[in-house]
């Protein structure tokens, strides 16, 4: 019997995602004994010419780490998408469009401004910037088109499955390849993960006061933290509450919040309304200068509950100021 | 609308204690005000999740009107003051994300101030004009895709 193929592939990503897999240890032996790797360009040398020979759906499965920007991605993505039976957006960035997914808080302008011009350690006095196409003696050279935005996985090819995490618990990874193997997948769109709030696995819960109220946000590097007592009681912005489990509360039992990697339960369209939501309700503050202080006190809210989310978020990135917006026609 | 000018859209959540019975008051005393409000009638200004906001915003508003009882006034005892602690932050949220302040305006009206429905309505109406549209962005690729591969 021919073993199913499945291909690994990053986009705009740190390799977290790929570690994970390499997480899997002993385990990663047991999954090569069972599928074959076809793609992987991070670990196997295979090539792109090596995927477009495939037949289209020949891929079992194709898990896709990273947000998308550029061009090559999109091509990739596309590609893979053709390709396989099955796309797992891989990860937080796959997902929602992760980390990355900050950067629409600018203008791919800006960012190009203060990575080849402003930031400290830069020396460009002939003030080059990446072009898609540039001359050089041998001839034409070519880079990829930079996108305005970061998007999602789902907002560029259609998804079949989703596997949150930052990078998704080795579990998770297992269960979704043991079930890829033995046909057990759930119904198109699922989530592999568990459907309750991050809260339901975490080692603090039974410390959890019935009525949560918090007099002043802290952050971790500004208190000695209980390593017992529920971090919210403390004073610290846990996201748990508004987080999907699955990742057995690895922050909070490290002594850390949850950040909100493995995103909402089913349910919510945005995370980080949601997240802000639940936290602002524990503020014990009453009077308007004193709720405006306390808020204050949060530094960087749009990195705080969009960490992960903001591509997917209903805004998708900030608003453009009017000036750069196109003219808009004002009639009724 | 004879009205040519440009004509912001308003999307209101009223709870149903104070300002929507105080927005049937002014509509009862024949107060006119701008008709640029949509009106959703809620329970309670507690019930106003932060998603309300934002999917109003995404689907066309250029300003969000909240309004719900004076403080100690909330038919379930802290609503009300919920409400507020979450609009602050949310505030907080699109300011950095280029949406204006004056765009989410949250107000304390109670049953008996029909006049107050109708200046809030008619102010933010006036500030929203002077703003101009919001113009959000759906996700656009890096290259635009072929004809007919469109999903």
């Amino acid at each position: 019997m021919t073993k199913p193929k499945i291909a690994f592939y990053w986009c705009a990503s740190c390799g977290g995602c790929e570690e994970a897999v390499v997480d899997l240890g002993e385990n990663l032996l047991t999954v090569v004994e069972l599928v074959d790797v076809a793609f992987w360009p991070v670990a196997l040398d295979f090539k792109r010419e090596d995927v477009e020979a495939l037949d289209d759906g020949e891929l079992a499965a194709a898990f896709i780490n990273g947000a998308v920007r550029t061009s090559e991605q999109e091509e990739m993505a596309g590609l893979l998408r053709r390709k396989s039976a099955a796309v797992v957006a891989f990860g937080s960035c796959a997902m929602f469009g992760g980390v990355p997914g900050l950067a629409n808080l600018y203008e791919s302008q800006d960012i190009l401004d203060v990575v080849y011009h402003e930031a400290p350690s830069v020396q460009n006095s002939a003030g080059t910037l990446p072009a898609e196409h540039s001359r050089v003696a041998e001839g034409e050279l070519t880079l990829p088109a930079f996108g305005a935005s970061v998007l999602t996985l789902d907002q560029v090819i259609d998804v079949d499955y989703y596997l949150p995490g930052c990078p998704p618990p080795a579990g998770l990874i297992a269960s979704a390849v043991t079930a890829l193997v033995e046909g057990k997948l759930p119904g198109k769109g699922a989530v592999l993960a568990p459907d309750v709030a991050l809260c339901s696995e975490c080692p603090r819960a039974a410390t959890k006061p019935d009525k949560l109220l918090v007099r002043a946000f802290r952050r971790p590097h500004q208190v000695f933290i209980d390593p017992e007592l529920c971090l919210l009681a403390q004073g610290l912005i846990c996201l748990g509450p508004a987080t999907r489990a699955g990742c057995a509360a690895a922050c909070p039992g490290g002594n850390m919040p949850c950040t909100g990697c493995m995103g909402p339960t089913s349910g919510v369209i945005d995370y980080g309304a949601k997240a802000l939501s639940s936290v602002a309700s524990l503020l014990d503050a009453d009077g308007e200068d004193e709720i405006t202080a306390r808020v204050a006190e949060i530094a960087d809210p749009v990195g705080t509950f969009y960490r992960y989310s903001l591509p997917a978020s209903l805004l998708h990135r900030r608003v453009r100021p009017a000036a750069t917006a196109e003219k808009e026609e004002v009639a009724p | 609308m004879s009205d040519c000018r440009y004509q912001p859209k308003i999307v209101a959540f009223f709870c149903t204690w104070c300002t929507y019975t105080a927005s049937d008051l002014a509509g009862i005393s024949r107060l006119a005000y701008a008709p640029n409000v949509r009106v959703m009638r809620l329970m309670c200004s507690g019930r106003l999740d932060p998603q309300f906001v934002l999917a109003a915003f995404r689907y066309g508003a250029d300003g969000v009107l909240i309004g719900g009882c004076h403080p100690g006034d909330c038919h379930y005892q802290e609503g009300n003051y919920k409400t507020r602690r979450r609009i602050e932050l949310l505030r907080a949220v699109l300011r950095d994300l280029g949406i204006e302040d004056q765009r989410l305006r949250l107000e304390w009206i109670s049953a008996s101030e029909g006049e107050k429905v109708q200046r809030v309505c008619n102010e933010m109406t006036e500030e929203l004009r002077m703003l101009g549209p919001v113009r959000l962005e759906r996700p656009q690729r890096a290259v635009a895709e072929p004809a007919g591969e469109s999903r």
